[in-house]
């Protein structure tokens, strides 16, 4: 076997692979929380009194859904510029690109995904909040949108980790992120396993840190009064399966 | 009966700040009064020209077949719907709606409805306590969110109200680990707490096991007793009889008999009441 440890190592903490690394987790924060702005959009929009707000809303999900993320890549980086000369400007980086197209696909997902959240709520929360007067935008902050985050946490962290993924494909339109460092080395050097296992290593730890995060958040959504103190994480971990 | 939890007293002006229900006005005056509703939905008219009222410290119970109609009629006096024409009043005053330049009703925007409800409580036959809030939180919601009150003495306030329903020690529980019995008086104490004018109630003990149903009972009668002025939808016929003032019979979309309960149950005019008394006996 030919596999030189001391070339993974050093590729494991070149400078190459943190820049890359950071312009992964940059990525897939910045796509996700405009995607996730898009699609809570998109969602109320889809269940709006107004047709035509119904229509634009079902049509953007339709579109969006469709379209591989390798080719709204491809069409915002090569596309848009051509049809929007103000784009050809050095400003109109990859990052930016890849951030527009991603956002993009992300936000016809977390559409669907808010709506389901959306409709799970029982219609009896919004008439007792009606009733007790409270204003329709308190109606919506503080007691739909708690219900409807408690739902859409495992769908959208999902979605979360494909997006650490997906950022790879951003490769292709030559921005310098993880995959595109490991590839660059790979060829100068040809020493596919040491620089490919690298970076399998890093997309293995962040995905490993956001498990962590999502189970802290989903912690401060089980609704009992035991969850904050008295039992141990297991017993809460527990708890909070039984309870979905 | 099962052991009862102790009810303290529920309407305190120290308490909940402006004066009670029962000391203010006149004693024959209308509290709420529905005139002429109608509603419809679809082709389905649900409600055609439903005219009471309940006079100050009065308890109204309302009976009535499945379907006839009666949490429709709740919906439409607390708000929550607009009817098609007819007029819901409080206190003489017409509420809900607006005249518009060609004389017509027109319904307020959702705002402006918001704050007119706050003068209605409103009890479900499924409670729908809000499950992410714990006991406590259930009941200081209004007071923070819609009273403007600070979380201090919103905090102090809706301890008292939950003690007074029996319900000190479970404050910091959250609506999945109480029983029926329990969610429900955490959801009158979650409406009184605003001070309302008026209470509605849509079958509040239906959704009960039946040894339940008692102590949410106590704490409507002990309500009763102190002068709020109630309107419950019921199929408890021993509740009616015990506690109403006066007790209507709903069919159809519409109200075919009102009542001192001694005439309703005794000698009831219209067979149809007669027949829906059968039924339920
Ligand atoms: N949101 C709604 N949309 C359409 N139809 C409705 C709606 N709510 C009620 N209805 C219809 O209105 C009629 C009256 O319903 P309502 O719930 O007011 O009856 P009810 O007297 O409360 O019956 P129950 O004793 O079963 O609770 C029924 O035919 C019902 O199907
Ligand atoms: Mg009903």
């Amino acid at each position: 076997m030919e596999f030189d440890t001391s070339i993974f190592f050093e590729a494991l903490t070149s400078p190459a692979y943190l820049e890359g690394v950071q312009i992964t987790i940059a990525l897939t924060v910045v796509a996700m929380v405009f995607g996730l702005i898009l699609g809570l959009v998109v969602a109320l929009l889809r269940g709006s009194a107004n047709r035509v707000l119904r229509g634009i809303a079902w049509t953007y999900i339709w579109i969006f859904r469709a379209l591989p993320s390798l080719l709204l890549l491809f069409l915002v980086w090569d596309g848009l510029p051509q049809l929007v000369p103000a784009l050809k400007g050095d400003w109109f980086s990859a990052f930016i690109a890849a951030s527009v197209a991603l956002s993009i696909n992300e936000g016809a997902y977390a559409a669907e995904i808010i709506r389901g959240g959306l409709l799970s709520v029982d219609e009896g929360q919004r008439l007792a909040a009606r009733a007790l007067g409270l204003s329709p935008t308190k109606v919506f902050s503080k007691v739909i949108a708690p219900q409807m985050i408690r739902v859409t946490i495992p769908p959208l962290s999902n979605d979360f980790v494909s997006m650490l993924k997906l950022t790879s494909l951003a490769s292709v339109i030559s921005l310098q992120e993880l995959l595109a460092r490991s590839h660059s080395a790979v060829s100068t050097t040809f020493k596919f396993a040491e620089y490919y296992a690298a970076a399998a290593v890093y997309y293995l730890v962040l995905v490993s840190v956001f498990m962590v995060v999502q189970a802290q958040i989903e912690r401060r959504f089980v609704w009992m009064s035991q969850g904050s103190s008295g039992l141990s994480r297991v017993q809460r971990v527990r708890q909070f399966a039984t309870i979905r | 009966m099962t052991q009862q939890p102790p009810v303290g007293h529920l309407l305190d002006e120290a308490l909940l700040g402006e004066p009670v229900a029962s000391t203010a006005g006149g004693a024959d005056e209308f509290v709420l009064e529905a005139v002429g509703l109608h509603k419809r939905y679809g082709h389905n008219e649900v409600l055609r020209g439903v005219t009471f009222g309940v006079q100050r410290g009065d308890v109204k119970a309302v009976l009535g077949p499945s379907g006839s109609g009666k949490s429709t009629m709740l919906r439409c006096l607390a708000l929550l719907e607009p009817v098609e024409s007819g007029e819901v009043r409080l206190e003489g005053r017409r509420i809900g709606v607006r005249e518009a330049r060609d004389g017509r009703l027109v319904s307020l925007p959702e705002r402006v409805l918001a704050r007119e409800r706050r003068e209605i409580g409103m009890v479900f036959q499924r409670f729908n306590l809000f499950p992410h809030l714990t006991a406590l939180g259930n009941v200081m919601i209004g007071l923070t969110e819609v009273r403007d009150r600070d979380r201090k003495e919103a905090r102090t306030i809706a301890q008292s109200m939950l003690a007074r329903v029996g319900l000190a020690e479970r404050e910091r529980f959250f609506p999945s680990e109480l029983s029926g019995g329990q969610q429900q008086r955490v959801a009158i104490a979650r409406a009184l707490v605003m001070n309302p004018k008026v209470m509605l109630f849509d079958e509040p003990t239906s959704a009960l096991d039946p040894e339940l149903v008692g102590e949410v009972l106590a704490v409507m009668e002990e309500l009763a007793r102190e002068g709020m002025t109630m309107v419950v939808v019921t199929h408890e016929v021993g509740f009616a009889k015990r506690v109403a003032d006066r007790v209507i019979m709903m069919d159809a979309g519409s109200i075919i008999e009102d009542a001192p309960p001694d005439e309703f149950f005794g000698n009831p005019r219209q067979e149809r009441t007669r027949k829906f008394l059968e039924a339920v006996d």
